[in-house]
């Protein structure tokens, strides 16, 4: 016999569980289910790529979807990136709504021609008569040993191409909600998933939901330092952010997500308060994120820092294959709790 | 069934290429009319089997049929050889390897870099005009053929008018068709208004033939407010929605790649219209030009490769652009039906696109048409051809291998044209286009505020506050801008 009592706590938990009911899965899961919940939801969702089809995808973000939606609208194409981007930028300009995967982030430098002259441009340059809403995917970042050329960071060589908008996952909740998101934009995305972070487990809702693409996303709220970051870096500093708040600091954690165009709502108001900017990125020094980052935050909060804005970054060097190289060429938490100190002098 | 059909026709074929086993390896690709291989306009002649099998009605459930096909692919590799394998005289010498069975020889020979004889060109008119006795053309009727003709004149005076514009410095740029106006009219005219066009940069005679008013040319040349580009493409860059015509790109090839994803979207549509691409001679070098026909080849997407192989690439001549014969031999290489045709012979390349346009639409395959003929002008207003090229081949082509003179002298031979029509026809075209030009540069020129719309679909903040800012500039030192930007 339960109490009065026991009886409302079990009905609360049970309006919760119905409310707010979730389920477990790997990010790549996450990936593949918004995949799968916009393919549903609307026929004109396709998908295009290397492997994408039976293979299910390099890392199995499309798994199973051909079997599902049929192999023509999971497409396997032949090796040609610049092509089967230019395929999907004339499919999108004719009411279709691909999404194109790179097998590797990488590979998208074969692309780029496509990419910045015509998914970027033909919108503006035929005066608004073809939209092209493409969603561009794939696995980029440094890996564990995968080689120089499997460890791009494209987010550097796109980010000045007007007309498009890029965003980085980093948890399979916004990686699922960006996905959904990108597929039902209006303009051309590029969505950077991280070759590391796939089988990042978490507990994500039951119901349909959306991330806002040009959101930033509060990841620890804090008062002493403004620590920025996106993808796979993210967790390097939430590490780092552990030995801090063991000496006493209190960090706030704000994953950008938006890399293109940047969410200053968020940041500004988080330079008002803390007055300390670290950005901590895997991209490389010269001309990444963090470059453009600083210079944004310059521009518009000058008057509330504190202190010059640090920004740690890959070293400028071709990612080697030995693993004790590699991992000095990102940045590691040991670098960010020194950076943070520093800054909090 | 449709497995029963392909076995069946399979053999047919096969026993056919058995029979011509060495021709068939990549001796002469003679497109003979007598032959039991052409694969032109079914005019009673003999036409292999594999031609008429995907004219069945089962054809049409195609996102089903080819999600059946790929299934199978192996499965259905694996029945064909069974059945192969009862005949008594076939296949006691072949291999089997990933894409297929293939017989083997000991003797060791090189398929040859070229063919004895180069791929004919089909051609239906004389160099004066004359029909060709008994010849095989799609017939064309007297209002589509004066059509043809005045647009082909309006495209020839149009050209002179806005080339002389750019040279008076009243336009940036001009590129003329000259020399290749039956190419984009005729070809226009073999198509559906549902037809979607990827075109390259020298073939405005489409937009021509689907209705673009010479005022709309003129607005897009001088980019003014009416121009449907917002006066962001620099000149001769047209695009027009509503005529399926889209907005060219500068990048040479890259339409290409989109051509098939185009006929892919027609595809998942089941749409009855297919795409048409074109490319020039020095195009084809381009890394997209391979993988576009590929794409539409593995896709078997409703694409036609339509090639203006004009001798030139700015300066460089077809010799320095590729070694191949043409572009005509490479349809082979990607599995792609291809004909060569007379690019100056207007009834000839109608005919043509009208037969590649059935067989892409009824058979879904691309196909590739290589149209002969010659860049009678300058590549564009940037260059002077005669620094590279003798002023005499020049004037050659000009007067005696002229397309509309060949045209004009059918379509008067039949009693449709005359000589009073054509004083009329040219000199009302003149004067429609002086006045375009006039009313075209007198219109202004789009205001600041297009200058940051269109570049996503609403205007992010930091593109909005661009704008403040340069709106703040341009009214605090007007006299720095020019005097004719709307704020």
């Amino acid at each position: 016999m339960l109490t009065p009592f026991q009886y409302l706590l079990s009905g609360i938990y049970l309006t919760r569980y119905i409310l707010y009911s979730r389920h477990e899965l790997l990010l790549f899961e996450a990936l593949q289910e918004g995949l799968e919940e916009e393919m549903e939801r609307d026929i004109r969702v396709c998908v295009m790529g290397e492997d994408v089809g039976h293979y299910g995808g390099s890392y199995k973000v499309t798994k199973g979807l051909a079997k599902k939606f049929g192999d023509l609208r999971v497409l396997d194409t032949p090796i040609a990136e610049n092509s089967f981007t230019g395929m999907g930028i004339g499919a999108a300009m004719t009411g279709l709504r691909p999404v194109v995967e790179g097998m590797n982030m990488g590979f998208l430098l074969l692309a780029f021609n496509q990419i910045s002259n015509n998914c970027g441009m033909l919108h503006y340059t035929s005066g608004g008569q073809f939209t092209i809403p493409i969603v561009i995917r794939g696995p980029g970042g440094v890996g564990r040993q995968l080689g120089a050329e499997h460890s791009q960071r494209l987010e550097s060589y796109f980010q000045s191409i007007p007309g498009i908008q890029m965003v980085a996952c980093s948890t399979p909740y916004n990686a699922k909600g960006l996905m959904k998101a990108a597929i039902r934009s209006e303009n051309p995305v590029i969505l950077f998933e991280h070759v590391l972070l796939y089988n990042l487990k978490e507990r994500i809702p039951d119901e349909d939901y959306i991330c806002n693409l040009e959101e930033a996303e509060m990841v620890r709220p804090g008062e002493h330092v403004t620590i920025l970051t996106y993808s796979r870096m993210r967790y390097h500093v939430m590490q780092a952010a552990k030995t801090l708040v063991n000496k006493g600091y209190d960090p706030e954690v704000i994953d950008i997500r938006s890399l293109k165009p940047f969410d200053l709502y968020t940041i500004g108001n988080s330079v008002k308060k803390t007055h300390r900017v670290l950005i901590v990125e895997e991209c490389m020094r010269t001309g990444g994120i963090g470059a453009s980052l600083i210079a944004a935050i310059t521009e518009n909060f000058n008057d509330y820092l504190d202190a010059p804005i640090m920004c740690l970054s890959s070293q400028d060097v071709p990612t080697p294959y030995a693993g004790t190289l590699e991992e000095v060429t990102v940045v590691q938490p040991a670098q960010i709790v020194t950076a943070v100190e520093q800054l909090c002098q | 069934m449709a497995n029963w059909l392909r076995i069946s026709s399979r053999t047919v074929a096969n026993h056919i290429k058995k029979r011509m086993n060495k021709e068939f390896m990549g001796g002469a690709v003679h497109v003979n009319q007598s032959s039991g291989l052409w694969w032109g306009l079914n005019r009673g002649g003999p036409v292999s089997d594999r031609n008429r099998r995907h004219m069945d009605p089962l054809a049409w459930n195609r996102a089903t049929l080819l999600c059946v096909q790929r299934f199978k692919t192996t499965l259905a590799e694996k029945q064909h050889d069974s059945f192969l394998s009862s005949d008594s005289d076939d296949d006691n010498q072949s291999v089997d390897f990933p894409g297929g069975k293939v017989s083997y020889t000991s003797e060791m020979s090189f398929i040859s870099e070229s063919s004895q004889t180069r791929v004919p060109c089909y051609r239906v008119l004389e160099d004066d005009g004359d029909l060709i006795s008994d010849c095989d053309f799609q017939q064309v009727s007297k209002e589509d053929a004066v059509k043809m003709y005045s647009n082909m004149v309006t495209l020839q005076i149009m050209d002179n008018i806005f080339y002389e514009a750019q040279r008076q410095g009243r336009i940036s740029f001009y590129l003329t068709s000259a020399g290749e106006e039956a190419i984009s009219i005729a070809s226009a005219a073999a198509l559906s208004e549902q037809d979607i066009i990827l075109p390259q940069y020298r073939e405005p005679g489409v937009l021509l033939w689907r209705g673009f008013t010479l005022q709309e040319f003129a607005d897009q040349c001088f980019g003014n407010k009416a121009d449907y580009g917002k006066g962001r493409q620099m000149p001769i860059h047209y695009g027009s929605k509503k005529h399926n015509f889209f907005t060219i790109s500068s990048p040479i090839a890259t339409q290409l790649p989109q051509a098939a994803g185009i006929a892919y979207s027609l595809k998942m549509d089941n749409k009855k219209a297919c795409v048409v691409s074109y490319i020039g001679d020095g195009g084809t070098s381009e890394g997209d030009f391979h993988a576009g026909l590929n794409f539409a080849a593995v896709m078997e997407a409703p694409v036609i490769f339509f090639c203006r192989n004009n001798g030139w690439a700015i300066s460089t001549n077809v010799s320095e652009q590729f070694r191949s014969d043409g572009i005509v031999v490479k349809g082979r290489a990607y599995g792609i039906r291809s004909i060569r045709v007379d690019g100056n012979d207007a009834l000839a390349v109608y005919s043509a696109v009208s037969a590649a346009r059935e067989m892409a639409i009824n058979e879904q395959r691309p196909i590739l048409i290589e149209a002969l003929t010659y860049r009678v002008g300058h590549h564009s207003t940037s260059d002077d051809s005669t620094k590279y090229r003798q002023l005499d081949e020049i004037v050659y082509w000009k007067k005696a291998r002229n397309p509309v003179n060949r045209f004009r002298n059918w379509v008067q031979n039949i009693g449709w044209w005359s000589e009073q029509q054509e004083t009329q026809l040219r000199n009302s075209v003149r004067k429609q286009l002086l006045e375009a030009i006039q009313v075209a540069e007198k219109t202004e020129k789009p205001p600041l505020s297009e200058l940051f719309t269109d570049v996503y679909d609403h205007p992010p903040s930091n593109l909005e506050e661009q704008e403040k800012h340069l709106r703040e500039t341009v009214t605090r030192h007007p006299k720095d801008y020019p005097s004719d930007i709307s704020v």
